[in-house]
């Protein structure tokens, strides 16, 4: 196919490395509350920085192999958090925590060792002491299968669940009046056959690379760090990004076939950006001013029966051609579909029940997702039938605009969700804005993911 | 704090300490690192005198199949400190805080191959000398006192397989299946040493699915079957002959493990008894929260309960030494033993008994998973925290 994903390159302006000028202050020391700190410092937030510093030519001469993809790093400190508006990487491994503890300074602590743990994994460096700089008597302080491998354009996104404010009636850490409106349980969709140990969680991670070790290695170290205070409820490995989030990147196929995303916020567009994606301090809670909402479903494609329909049925059943992607209106992939224009029986060439036809801005009063998700198999189920699908991550200002309508019209009427998906998953998490340049990470006092949340 | 995990406050301080020798610590005198290469022929070490302080023998194997490097007491037999397994072409590095005195050093290929000890010689440190009397003793102190904990059990181990046996070999069944659970309760707080015995431990404990096509299955397993026999009629009933065997065999390794356990040269070293509350939180995690160690006779809970008390008797035994490098780690210790002994207790006790592991739900395994893996996290450092 000439899907062309070779032909990605790095954005530069987002690809950042520059050191924050004023970060090298020394860390604030205080390990009192032992645990995390003793097994995540790296010198603190000077060496974290320091290390982003070398980018570039620090890494790619140590690494000669390494293709250009693979040496991208990105800036954990900024604005907004990393992994949403930077360009989709190809492999994710998310995962979903249960907050264990009912005690708040344990959570903010784990806040402040996964912030600082992201920030040096980010870099491509190793955490605390290493893979074998550490006592012989105790486990190495970074289980070590990333080491050797470049940065890879990691990126590390956190989010909270509507249960992190109140679960089962209990405002476990005193936040309940910080919980965000936007921040509601998604309501059952029809046909949703959700399974209750892939769905919801306290807290997220979305670790992207371009290399599925490293994101692997993030997940499985930050949740190492969780021990006793949240413990993974549900994880999820994927591939292949099924969405653009720049002008750079082609436009990729899922599983189905078919070109996925073409009508997606991109990281250019910032009137969209700032209408649609980015929430503001009037949205209701200032803490989450500069973050955003995410929507994670895992949707299982019925493969064998998909890959059985007619190309004519497949094509009505999304509304693109599954060659181009052009609308069947006409045009080539870019073309605005046009819903109304009739065929030669006089009905829509986009069926009305189609894919396009329902999800498509135009028909959700404009409203538009920063769509990032990725393709994901777990191999085969008990029937030997694939058991693969799309896990679908949307960024999003307000759900309750921009994503309850247009999943609802399509749970109930778009044929290709009805006939072929089945939503197995599903979980809404807000994430929090990110550490402004130059933020100490790191101690008991560093700055951490969420922080407007607890002060 | 649980009664169950009270600390025993006085059993440890009020003891009578015996400093066995004061090993200098690290800040303040450094011997320095020694290069060990090591060839077919031999091996040989950049110095052979170093100042009492710690020693990094950088032991390097240049030959041409895996090697061991030993430092030996005086005797030229008994050893101080060893690292074992180095692979052609590998280094390994043995730290050692070593005292003013002769010893000698060795390397050799393997277990059986012959090497002849050379003399290595500690001088008197090179400026003042801090020594760490303090966790020398304690840590002694641990060794003793764990030592006392496992001849103890394996004792009661003893006396509970007799008479296993005996309602075994006798055929009163239901004799036999209220009494396995509770024996083997003894064998389980302190399996990582059972298992270091790796003669007595397949003997005794193997599981039906670890044996080897052809292999003969003995032990306590082997009985369990017999007493809770499937019902789906794959299983050949044991006659009183075999069971009359089976018993004989499991009395006669008990009796070893009991004789080695209370063997004059039988020690134990801190860190020994630091992996073993991990081991044993392992087997936990690994047999015990899956329901596969009692598989006929669902009893895992016993065992779990076991495990657990082990790992807190290992644990509270070096307690005071790992207090001296991170009380907030013991502190965060204690806490998961308390919530995982918590949890546990909804399911029963040794005199209540406990639910057979198939009744517990799906969330009632996770949750318990849960706290096991955050007990086992912290323990994982309990070691390098004792040590220093």
């Amino acid at each position: 196919m000439d899907d062309a994903r070779d032909g990605t390159t790095p954005d530069q302006d987002d690809a950042v490395t520059e050191p924050a000028s004023d970060a090298t202050d020394a860390p604030e020391d205080g390990s009192s509350r032992r645990g995390f700190s003793r097994r995540a410092v790296l010198g603190g937030a000077g060496a974290v920085v320091g290390a982003a510093a070398l980018a570039g030519g620090g890494f790619a001469a140590g690494r000669a192999t390494a293709s250009p993809v693979q040496l991208r790093q990105y800036d954990f400190h900024g604005e907004h958090q990393s992994g949403i508006v930077t360009p989709a990487q190809d492999r994710m491994h998310f995962a979903a925590f249960d907050v264990t503890t009912d005690s708040r300074d344990e959570l903010i602590q784990l806040l402040r060792d996964w912030t600082e743990a992201a920030a040096t994994l980010m870099t491509g460096s190793e955490l605390g002491t290493g893979i074998a700089g550490g006592s012989a008597l105790a486990p190495p302080d970074d289980t070590g299968d990333a080491t050797g491998l470049p940065a890879s354009g990691l990126t590390i996104t956190f989010g909270f669940g509507p249960t992190l404010f109140v679960k089962d009636g209990e405002d476990r850490f005193g936040i309940a009046d910080r919980q965000p409106a936007q921040l509601a349980e998604l309501p059952h969709f029809p046909g949703d056959t959700l399974q209750e140990r892939l769905t919801g969680g306290d807290l997220c991670i979305q670790a992207c690379a371009d290399d599925p070790q490293v994101a692997m290695h993030a997940i499985r170290n930050l949740s190492r760090l969780a021990f006793g205070v949240a413990s993974v409820r549900w994880a999820q490995l994927g591939f292949g990004r099924t969405s653009s989030t720049t002008r750079d990147q082609s436009t990729p196929r899922n599983l189905m076939g078919f070109k996925d995303g073409t009508a997606n916020l991109r990281a250019e567009d910032t009137d969209n950006i700032s209408k649609f994606l980015w929430s503001e301090a009037a949205d209701g809670q200032e803490w989450m001013a500069g973050g955003t909402y995410l929507v994670a479903r895992k949707l299982r494609i019925l493969a064998e029966i998909w890959d059985r329909a007619s190309l004519g049925e497949q094509e009505a059943t999304v509304g693109r051609t599954k060659g181009s992607g052009a609308p069947l209106s006409g045009g080539n992939e870019f073309t605005e579909p046009d819903f109304t224009r009739p065929g030669a029986d006089g009905t829509p060439l986009i069926p009305t029940d189609s894919h396009v036809a329902l999800a498509h801005p135009s028909a959700n009063g404009g409203a538009m997702m920063l769509r990032r998700g990725y393709n994901y198999t777990d191999g085969a189920d008990d029937l030997g039938r694939l058991d693969a699908g799309l896990f679908f991550l949307a960024f999003i200002r307000d759900p309750e605009t921009q994503y309850i309508p247009m999943q609802t019209a399509i749970s109930s009427s778009d044929a290709m969700t009805v006939e072929y998906v089945r939503a197995v998953g599903s979980a809404i998490f807000a994430v929090p804005p990110g550490i402004p340049a130059g933020a100490t990470l790191g101690g008991d006092s560093g700055a951490y993911i969420g922080q407007g949340l607890f002060t | 704090m649980s009664a169950r995990f009270a600390l025993p406050t006085l059993a440890l301080t009020a003891s009578v300490v015996v400093l066995a020798g004061c090993v200098p610590n690290a800040a303040s005198a450094d011997g320095g690192t020694i290069s060990v290469t090591v060839a077919d022929a031999g091996c040989t070490l950049s110095a052979t005198d170093v100042p009492a302080g710690t020693v990094v023998f950088s032991v390097s194997n240049q030959g041409s199949s895996a090697t061991e490097f030993y430092l030996l007491a005086s005797d030229g037999a008994s050893i101080v400190s060893e690292v074992e397994n180095i692979g052609p072409g590998l280094t390994r590095d043995l730290t050692v805080q070593v005292a003013e005195g002769d010893y000698f050093t060795s390397c050799r290929e393997s277990d059986t191959a012959e090497a002849t000890p050379e003399a290595f010689t500690v001088t008197a440190a090179e400026g003042e000398v801090v020594v760490d009397e303090e966790r020398a003793a304690l840590l002694d102190q641990a060794a003793v006192t764990y030592k006392a904990y496992v001849q103890q059990e394996v004792a009661a181990l003893v006396t509970a397989t007799d008479e296993f046996v005996a309602a075994f070999v006798a055929g009163d069944d239901d004799a036999a299946r209220d009494i396995y659970a509770p024996a083997r309760t003894h064998w389980e707080a302190i399996e990582p040493v059972a298992e270091s015995f790796g003669d007595l431990d397949p003997s005794m404990d193997l599981r039906e699915a670890d044996l080897a096509e052809g292999e003969e299955w003995t032990g306590w397993h082997a009985m369990e079957k017999d007493l809770w026999q499937p019902e789906d009629g794959s299983y050949t009933a044991l006659t009183s002959e075999e069971r009359q065997a089976l018993g004989d065999q499991l009395v006669a390794d008990t009796a070893e493990l009991s004789a080695r356990v209370n063997a004059d040269d039988f020690t134990f070293e801190a860190f020994q008894i630091g992996n073993g509350a991990k081991e044993l939180l392992d087997e936990v995690a690994t047999g015990k929260i899956t329901g596969e160690e009692e598989i006929w006779s669902g009893t895992d809970l016993w065992d779990f309960r076991a495990n657990l008390d082990g790992a807190w008797e290992a644990f509270i035994v070096l307690k005071p030494a790992a207090d001296l490098t991170d009380e907030d780690l013991s502190i965060e210790i204690e806490e998961r033993f308390t919530s995982l002994d918590a949890e546990l207790a909804q399911y029963g006790s040794f005199d209540e008994g406990f639910v057979t592991y198939s009744e517990l739900t799906e969330d009632q395994v996770l949750e318990l998973s849960r706290l096991v893996e955050a007990l086992s996290e912290s323990l994982s450092q309990l070691t390098a925290a004792a040590i220093g």
